[in-house]
């Protein structure tokens, strides 16, 4: 059957086509920390529940974790943690309405990006050194 | 819930390409058509323009192309210098005016969209019907309870300053249509420029209904979807700043509370 008026309207192209900035990104990036950081607290979870029910149930979890898999793991885990807690400084910070100037407010999403990635590595080599 | 995926009848496919023009100083742009009378899925197609014999900006170049090349390519343009907002468009990824974005800022193939995840009339004009009518929403006019004075509301200098940065808006919708959040939620969430407007009014200080504009916007999507992306002010063509505007209309609402 022959169509009477004008087609059904395309939705314009969005996140295909719309350039990443860093604002952006950091704002994904912190939704992503946000929730794997759920999956974190079940592997304290994990942990803790292991050394409550014994001996042999906390060495198997240590050998888990202490596995070059289990330290990859953990190692996402503890950027995770310090790329969501330096996000939600962040926010805080824009909370007030300060730091939204362009400058600043670049400067402050490389900040989490770069001061996340720090930390992670520092906390890491004083645990291996430690 | 966020669709990520363009439905159907709106993915994009292959376009023609258009002859090129003689000469070295050539420049390819890739753009984005829709014809509301044929069958087919949006196309992106293929322009050369001859830069000399063409303006610097953008805006030169689509206007270049209708008139030598295709006088089909539609879209919307008026003043040419940054003051009408009609020709709002996506330029390389990022929401500008055309009129006042130069080619040269530009490297490599020019890709030109209409302004994201809006409704298409035909090519590179969107469809501004809702986001007239949030800005509408907000009441942007002056309420009063007190009886009006023989002369003018009279405003001191000191706050008259403080609408500077944002009585410059020119509704152009390159903050609205580069937010996520209002890509998600463009039904509830009023979007940045909206929301910019009603900051306007809610610090002028002549305005008396500040209490029923905040309660206007107390709501969990109108106001509150707004998560800090920062598109918007990353893309404001007048150097605005919607964000910081949204930011202490939220302090507004918590100083209100105490």
């Amino acid at each position: 059957m022959a169509r009477t008026g004008p087609a059904e309207r395309p939705l314009s192209p969005h996140l295909q086509i719309y350039k990443m900035t860093i604002t952006m990104m950091m704002s994904i990036v912190h939704r992503i920390t946000g929730a794997a950081l759920f999956f974190g607290t079940l592997l304290l979870v994990i942990a803790l529940l292991a050394l409550a029910s014994g001996k042999t149930s906390y060495a198997m979890v240590q050998a888990i974790y202490g596995s070059i898999f289990g330290k990859l793991v953990l190692f996402g885990y503890t950027w995770a943690l310090f790329h969501h807690m330096l996000g939600g400084i962040r926010h805080f910070v824009w909370d007030t309405a300060a730091g939204l100037d362009r400058e600043t407010r670049f400067k402050l999403a490389w900040a989490t990006l770069v001061g996340s990635l720090g930390l992670t590595v520092a906390a890491w080599f004083f645990y291996l050194m430690g | 819930m966020a669709e990520f995926n363009l439905p159907k009848n709106s993915r994009l496919t292959e376009g023609k390409t258009w002859p090129k023009p003689a000469g070295n100083n050539v420049r390819e742009f890739k753009i984005y058509r829709w014809d509301p009378d044929g069958e087919s899925n949006p196309r992106m197609d293929t322009y050369f323009v001859d830069l000399d014999d063409c303006g610097p900006m953008i805006l030169d170049a689509i206007l270049w192309i209708k008139n030598k090349v295709d006088p089909t390519l539609t879209f919307r343009r008026s003043c040419r210098e940054g003051i009408c907002g009609s020709c709002a468009m996506n330029i390389d990824g990022l929401n500008t005016l055309a009129c006042t974005k130069g080619m040269d800022e530009i490297s490599g193939t020019i890709k030109i969209y209409p302004l994201p995840h809006m409704p298409v009339v035909k090519d590179l004009v969107p469809d501004l019907t809702r986001f007239y009518a949030q800005h509408a929403s907000i009441e942007p006019w002056l309420k009063t309870d007190t009886p009006a004075p023989e002369k003018e509301w009279r405003q001191s200098p000191q706050d008259r300053d403080l609408l500077d940065g944002l009585y410059e808006c020119i509704l152009c919708a390159c903050c609205s249509t580069s937010c996520p959040s209002y890509w998600w939620n463009g039904d509830r969430y009023l979007g940045p420029a909206a929301l910019l407007q009603a900051y306007r009014w809610l610090i002028d200080s002549r305005d008396e209904a500040t209490g029923d504009r905040l309660d206007n916007l107390e709501d969990p999507f109108r106001l509150y979807r707004c998560h800090t992306i920062m598109n918007c002010s990353n893309a404001c063509p007048k150097g605005l700043n919607p964000a910081k505007a949204i930011a202490e209309i939220k302090k507004m609402m918590v100083a209100r509370q105490v």
